[in-house]
């Protein structure tokens, strides 16, 4: 039995590298032992991926991406269909999932330095899925042809019209029709459930091949790779597999408890991940009284909505996402992790952060000229957080960093 | 600092309410979905006042004679009157051309309007209808003003006038807010009755909005048994294995 | 690195781990394969139909849709029954050994009533739906006592829905479950627990 098994290893082995892939990225992988709770949230943001692409196949198959149908199609899901109800959150609150875990991932980047130096393309790939994943979500949430879906739409794609020259007609070409329609309905779906996922995959996948080549970063932010035994294993380095993977299934199950409690207790999560105006089907001759994003994209929202000229405030929204991709190079400080980091720049990042957390509650709210400025300062401290990163952390204050991790 | 920013991050977050929009207050309804004979009940003044002009296309008769343990013949007899097929949904004959002309809009499907209202709404809603002689249909909402519907509980909850009082507003004028209601005429129910009525109704319109919350729960105790197992063995296999770091 | 490593309880938690999560992602399957059944909708449109038949006629065939499918009612006389009595030679399972019908259905006849057949239209061959020809003469074959002809292929069945030897279809046509409400009202699609 044991001798068939690995006669049957040899033979694939062969023909296709599957010892040597196991080995590389699993048994052989070696990551620093001092991983923290932090470090979770990249295992789970796969999951979450591969929960969102099986239970999006089973939508597909009862969906039906038209206008005059959508909306029935996605009831029928919740009732008719033998257990849609439940797929049909799994995907709902996933999507919502995704965002918290892919933000805890980002912050997590963030604070331990893991975009610096070697790992600059793995930090551009991973805002190249933060941007899929927008895309994604946006077009996703035209789907069930609630009026929250069809307005959400309609505001954003008249964005692109404030582009000089081209907009109205960008815009136009976008939704294929002279307001939100059949057409883009179904062209959203397209996209929805085949062009971008495909693209997303890729890029998880290129993500995880650049990681691997470099090797991971840790709280610590040293580099393992200096001090090896005599075997060339790294000293603080720890294979992946088993160590790592019985402990992301802890992460895992962790996660699971509180995604199932959303699920079967409170999968509107108060109106943040359904929204209830989603629940009447869209009207293009009525708009709601307060239409809001999703959690996800207020922050970004409330930038657009900050800047008192259109074009401007669409210039300032891409310029949010734009400068996050510039992060390796804004940051001039050689220490990585936050640990060993001057108290400039912990103070940077926390109003940063604070002023990220209001900029997304502020989004949620009606545009009030109160609210209006306090979304001007966050969004000030938002670029000057990164735009003045270059001076900041050129100010040595920086403690010595450990050779090896502290564990 | 880590630690703060988590700390911030779980003072802020449930801070995050949607603002309903409505200044006016809502009343609680007290509903309970394991309640059967209420939603049951609720089952019968749903079908005998609302389905004659909103439908329910989403809502099939047979699932509700499942969900709520009525009979199939119960059902046929007693709460189909548009259709005799128990596989049917909850549609009606009236067309949205005769409805604009009724009532000058044309009545909304109420499938999943508990999810778009919320229950409290609804049970406010059909406790504030009031007298209003200018309205065509005689009557007005004090919580969806100039509503097209007329009070089609009358019979039940006999009628009511709206009092309203003179304040202050914040500008040095004065407006008129709303006080309390007065009852006109009694209808067939006492007060008490009534309210019992449109809770077990508003009970069944949170069940029809979303059928499968009868189960839910009591799914999600079993499934969250079973993962806090999983996780006590997830853990110790990690504890196990993590002996080998030093 | 493995010194004083309790191994036995290693093995012994990493089994219970890899049971508990195989249990689950069973468990987690089980939604996924039943959503796939038919639905409410698809399940109230294959609900039991009711027939009146009350008008049919001796010869006449009646043909109404459930579950999507073609059945077929049919009031036999007294001369196709004895007729049918003189196929057994030529069919293939004129017992109905191998063909779906309902207990009741298993006899000569393949009928609750005698005189009453009530048979799905599909061709147990490839899906077609066979013509009635009920005209005794020398085609679809010589010696022909009235049945169903299939233009798809060729088969043939008698006027009990059994086919033929030397053709493509394999077993009789299929008899749905069905009852009588009273004299004049069939439903099909549910025996009325007589089966």
């Amino acid at each position: 039995m044991a001798n068939s098994v690995a006669n049957f290893m040899d033979w694939v082995d062969a023909r296709f590298p599957l010892t040597q892939v196991w080995k590389e990225h699993l048994a052989e992988y070696y990551a620093p032992k001092n991983f923290n709770f932090w470090y979770y949230f990249g295992s789970l943001a796969l999951l979450v991926l591969v929960n969102q692409i099986i239970t999006g196949i089973w939508l597909t198959m009862n969906y039906k991406p038209d206008a005059a149908l959508a909306f029935a199609s996605v009831e029928y899901i919740m009732r008719d269909v033998n257990w849609g109800w439940l797929i049909r959150y799994l995907h709902s609150t996933g999507a919502s999932a995704f965002f918290i875990v892919v933000y805890l991932h980002m912050f997590r980047g963030l604070i331990y330095g893991s975009y610096k130096q070697p790992r600059e393309l793995i930090w551009i790939l991973g805002m190249l899925i933060y941007l899929c994943l927008m895309a994604e979500a946006f077009m996703g949430y035209l789907l069930p042809w609630g009026q929250m879906s069809y307005w959400g739409a309609q505001v954003i794609i008249s964005l692109f019209g404030a582009i000089p020259g081209i907009g109205e007609d960008l815009a136009l070409w976008i939704r294929g029709d002279y307001v939100v329609a059949d057409a883009t309905l179904n062209r959203f779906f397209a996209f929805h459930v085949i062009a971008l996922p495909l693209v997303l995959v890729v890029l998880v996948f290129l993500h995880i091949v650049a990681l691997h080549h470099v090797g991971s970063n840790n709280p610590d932010g040293v580099d393992i790779k200096k001090y090896k035994d005599k075997n060339g294993k790294p000293l603080d380095g720890i294979p992946f597999h088993p160590y790592y993977t019985v402990k992301d299934i802890v992460g895992v199950v962790g996660f699971l408890i509180i995604f199932f409690a959303i699920i079967f207790f409170a999968p509107e999560m108060g109106g943040w991940f359904l929204e209830k105006d989603n629940f009447i089907p869209a009207d293009p001759l009525k708009t709601p009284e307060h239409i809001v994003p999703l959690w996800y994209f207020t922050p970004f929202y409330a930038i657009l909505r900050a800047v008192p000229d259109k074009f401007g405030g669409v210039l300032a929204m891409g310029g949010a996402i734009v400068v996050l991709f510039l992060l390796p190079w804004l940051d001039r400080s050689p220490v990585k992790s936050i640990r060993y980091r001057g108290t400039l720049y912990k103070m940077m990042l926390s109003i940063f952060v604070i002023s990220f957390i209001a900029l997304g509650y502020l989004g949620t709210q009606p545009a009030t000229p109160e609210h209006t400025m306090y979304a001007r300062i966050c969004a000030v401290i938002y670029f000057a957080f990164f735009l003045l990163m270059p001076f900041y952390t050129s100010i040595n204050e920086d403690e010595r960093v450990p050779n090896r991790v502290t564990s | 600092m880590r630690k703060l920013f988590v700390i911030g991050l779980i003072c802020v977050l449930p801070s995050f309410v949607l603002a309903s929009g409505s200044d006016l207050h809502l009343r609680h309804a007290s509903v309970d979905l394991s309640d059967q004979a209420s939603l049951q009940r609720g089952a019968k003044y749903f079908v005998n006042y609302c389905l004659s002009c909103h439908s329910a296309e989403f809502m099939r008769y047979q699932r509700m004679a499942d969900d709520l343990n009525i009979s199939e013949e119960d059902v046929l007899n007693n709460l189909m009157f548009a259709s005799n097929k128990i596989g049917d949904t909850m549609s009606i004959a009236m067309t949205g051309k005769d409805a604009d002309n009724w009532f000058g809009t044309t009545p909304p499907d109420l499938s999943v309007i508990a999810r778009s209202r919320g229950e409290d709404w609804l049970y406010t809603y059909l406790h504030s209808f009031y007298i209003d002689e200018s309205r065509p249909s005689g009557v007005n909402n004090l919580v969806f003003p100039d509503v097209g519907m007329p009070h089609v509980l009358w019979e039940l909850q006999g009628s009511q006038k709206a009092v309203f009082k003179t304040v202050d507003d914040e500008h040095g004028g004065q407006k008129e807010v709303f006080d309390h209601f007065e009852a006109v005429e009694s209808g067939e129910m006492t007060a008490k009755e009534y309210d019992q009525a449109v809770t077990d109704l508003v009970n069944f319109m949170v069940y029809m909005g979303e059928p499968a919350k009868l189960v839910r729960y009591e799914l999600g105790i079993k499934v969250l048994v079973f993962l806090a197992v999983f996780f006590v063995i997830a853990v110790m296999l990690k504890k196990e294995y993590w002996k080998d770091i030093h | 690195m493995n010194d004083g490593v309790d191994l036995k309880r290693r093995r012994v938690l990493t089994a219970t781990a890899t049971v508990v999560g195989g249990i689950g992602a069973v468990f987690a399957a089980v939604p996924f394969v039943s959503s796939m059944q038919p639905s409410a909708k698809a399940q109230a449109a294959g609900a039991p139909v009711k027939v009146d038949i009350s008008k049919l006629e001796p010869g006449q065939l009646l043909v109404v849709e459930w579950r999507g499918k073609p059945v077929w009612i049919l009031q036999r006389t007294k001369e196709v029954l004895d007729d049918l009595l003189t196929q057994n030679d030529l069919l293939r399972d004129p017992n109905s050994e191998k063909s779906e019908q309902p207990a009741y259905c298993k006899n000569t006849n393949r009928s609750k009533k005698e005189d009453l057949l009530v048979a799905i239209g599909i061709c147990t061959h490839l899906g077609c739906s066979p013509t009635y020809v009920p005209e005794k003469g020398d085609t679809p074959m010589v010696g022909w006592v009235g049945g169903f002809f299939c233009p798809c292929h060729g088969s043939r069945f008698d006027l009990a829905g059994r086919v033929y030897q030397g053709v493509p279809a394999p077993l009789n046509l299929v008899i749905p479950p069905y009852s009588f409400l009273d004299d004049n009202t069939l439903l099909i699609g549910e025996d009325g627990g007589t089966a």
